[in-house]
């Protein structure tokens, strides 16, 4: 399923709601209430809320919350978790410390 | 920069199974996985797995990763641990983190067999500490030893929550209850009635609704849900539990591909993102192989074979085999992979609710809702045939890929036929109650049976995995399929040999009349 195009629904005010206080991304400790006012702020993809909020940024690199905030997205949307794209496998695949990272002598 | 003929990421049985393959066609074959053990999961299954001999059935997991590391080793494949692949880069350029130092290695063929992470699902509380996955009180307990808590709730009741629960119980826990939110268990039903006969109840249509507690989990509260998975008011009920273990699903671990420049793509029925694959498990870029769980959730044995396939294909890609017996290997494999995949949980029958079997029986519906099949279904199905003397009491009543029982009977008394049927007791063989087919059972649903007419008394053999083990003599009690407390029981018989590979044999003498009802045993409390 492609990504989803029409960026102009209109999700109307900012509502809160009794679960906002979750805690979603563990690693980066954001909850869904952040995450459900960044798709008010106009973030529709997995992409952008990441990118806006650093979820799925921090040590388990989205492995436990890209699933959930695809979800919530999708929830908020009203449209299907498969519109809410992926998130890009980008190096270093697993967290690595600058000091070690830096050390990379081979590689430049 | 190093240069491999195959470089393998993740030493899992798809991982092993791959360099393995690959080293006996003579490629030079290195596997890194970021773990300080080889094995994947393989070392925390515990159980004997499914299927055929082929598929090393009846085997337990531990011995199969035993004897994979075995011939990695016998064959020079190089298993590099605690090195952690941070980057999979064009012209196959694996960039590994070894040591607190980044280096670089050349492939001419990739095998990523990267596994699955434990899904999970939101719902207050479920950061508190006592909120952990299945798969990581196996590994607590498995790996490590240590007892993930003392009281749990099993939240999911497919086969991994339903394994994890059997686990728990054997290393001394208490399971308060597995319950799920779909009206159906969705696991295998032997694997439900292992369970279920220890007397944890099962709470299908109902969902968590929050954890409780101070500082860690203290309690947990559930509730029914509707057809809709809306929860019904009124119907919440709170369990005193240290620790909530959810079995909600595995995803693919897929990203390196993403990385690589492969073709991804959503596939729910997968378990999520997966690499698109050709049936050799060849990515859209040429040389990079998929294999294991990380292109679908399935199975440890079904994993070995892709590993296999892929290994094999990677030895073609790259000259060491000619094509006659590339395919002529692959054929093999691919028959053996497609026979796991058969029956009603296979890959492509996930979230199918089945009402009868291939051969028209019934399924239970206590199965389905309770985990036991209620005593007055049991009669119906064809392993289960009473009869004066010794014999066996098959209780499998799902379509199955699986047949131990069958290969084990020396006397021929068990038929299951195509691997799914439901086996058959013979009742023109004559049975010798030597107890294999007990033993050989992975999901423990074979029972011998000796009714003593004359004197009223029924001798019942049951498989027993659990410490301590009773002796001869010991009185208790016998329970139920649905762990109902029925009688007073004498063990009068513990059979433990080689064969039955830690799977005890305890014959119980009850009334006749429990005959068909008693299936468990529990000791005397001290």
């Amino acid at each position: 399923m492609a990504k989803i195009s029409d960026r102009s629904i209109n999700l109307g005010s900012f509502i809160k709601r009794e679960d906002d206080s979750i805690v979603i991304c563990r690693c980066e400790e954001i909850t869904k209430g952040e995450i459900r006012e960044a798709i008010y702020a106009g973030m529709f993809t997995f992409q952008e809320v990441k990118k806006f909020l650093r979820t799925g940024m921090g040590l388990c690199q989205g492995q436990t919350c890209e699933k959930l905030v695809k979800n919530i997205i999708a929830e908020e949307l009203n449209i299907s978790p498969l519109e809410t794209g992926a998130a890009k496998g980008r190096a270093p695949m697993r967290p690595i410390p600058m000091r070690i990272l830096a050390n990379d002598k081979e590689g430049s | 920069m190093k240069r491999y003929d195959l470089i393998v990421i993740g030493a899992g049985p798809a991982g092993l199974s791959a360099a393995v393959e690959a080293a006996k066609r003579g490629l030079e074959a290195a596997v890194f996985d970021e773990n300080d053990k080889p094995g994947g999961q393989l070392f925390k299954q515990i159980h004997k797995f499914f299927g055929s001999k082929e598929h090393k059935a009846k085997i337990r997991g531990y011995n199969i990763g035993k004897e994979l590391l075995r011939n990695a080793d016998e064959l020079g494949v190089k298993i590099i641990l605690n090195a952690e692949v941070v980057g999979l880069y064009p012209f196959k350029e694996v960039v590994v983190n070894i040591d607190k130092k980044v280096l670089h290695y050349r492939a001419d063929t990739i095998v990523a067999s990267t596994g699955a992470s434990e899904k999970m699902i939101t719902f207050p509380g479920w950061t508190l500490p006592g909120v952990i996955g299945a798969g990581a009180a196996q590994t607590m307990m498995n790996i490590h030893g240590v007892k993930p808590g003392e009281k749990i709730l099993m939240l999911g009741s497919g086969n991994v929550g339903l394994v994890v629960t059997y686990q728990l119980l054997q290393a001394g826990i208490e399971v308060a209850a597995v319950v799920d939110a779909s009206p159906q268990i969705g696991g295998y039903g032997v694997h439900a009635a292992k369970v279920a006969r220890t007397k944890v109840p099962f709470y299908t249509s109902h969902t968590i609704v929050r954890a409780q507690g101070e500082k860690s989990v203290e309690s947990a509260v559930i509730a029914e849900v509707d057809e809709n998975w809306n929860i019904i008011e009124g119907t919440e009920q709170s369990f005193n539990v240290d620790t909530i273990c959810l079995s909600v699903g595995l995803s693919p671990m897929s990203k390196l591909f993403s990385m690589a420049g492969c073709e991804l793509e959503e596939v729910p029925a997968k378990g999520g993102m997966v690499p698109v694959c050709d049936k050799y498990g060849e990515t859209s870029v040429s040389g990079i192989y998929a294999a294991g769980d990380v292109s679908g959730i399935e199975e440890a044995s079904s994993a070995m074979i892709e590993g296999r396939i892929a290994g094999t294909a990677a030895a073609h890609k790259l000259g060491y085999i000619g094509e006659k017996e590339f395919l002529a290997e692959v054929k093999l494999q691919r028959e053996s992979l497609e026979s796991l995949r058969q029956g009603m949980f296979a890959p492509e029958n996930k979230g199918k609710v089945f009402t009868e079997t291939e051969e028209g029986y019934q399924i239970s519906g206590s199965l389905l809702e309770k985990g036991y099949i209620d005593c007055k279904e049991i009669d119906e199905y064809p392993g289960v045939k009473s009869k004066e003397g010794i014999h066996p009491v098959i209780e499998c009543t799902q379509n199955i890929p699986c047949n131990p029982c069958q290969d084990s009977c020396p006397n021929d008394c068990i038929v299951v036929g195509e691997i799914t049927s439901l086996p058959e007791y013979k009742r023109s063989e004559e049975c010798s109650g030597c107890g294999l087919c007990v033993a050989s059972c992975p999901g423990q649903a074979v029972f011998l049976i000796n009714n003593d007419i004359e004197n009223n008394y029924s001798y019942i053999t049951i498989p027993y995995e659990f410490s301590p083990l009773p002796s001869d003599g010991d009185l208790g009690t016998a329970l139920d399929r649905s762990g109902k407390e029925l009688c007073e029981a004498e063990i009068v018989e513990v059979k433990s040999i080689k064969a039955f590979d830690n799977t005890h044999l305890l014959t119980m003498k009850v009334p006749l009349e429990y005959s068909k009802e008693a299936r468990f045993f529990k000791a005397k409390e001290e």
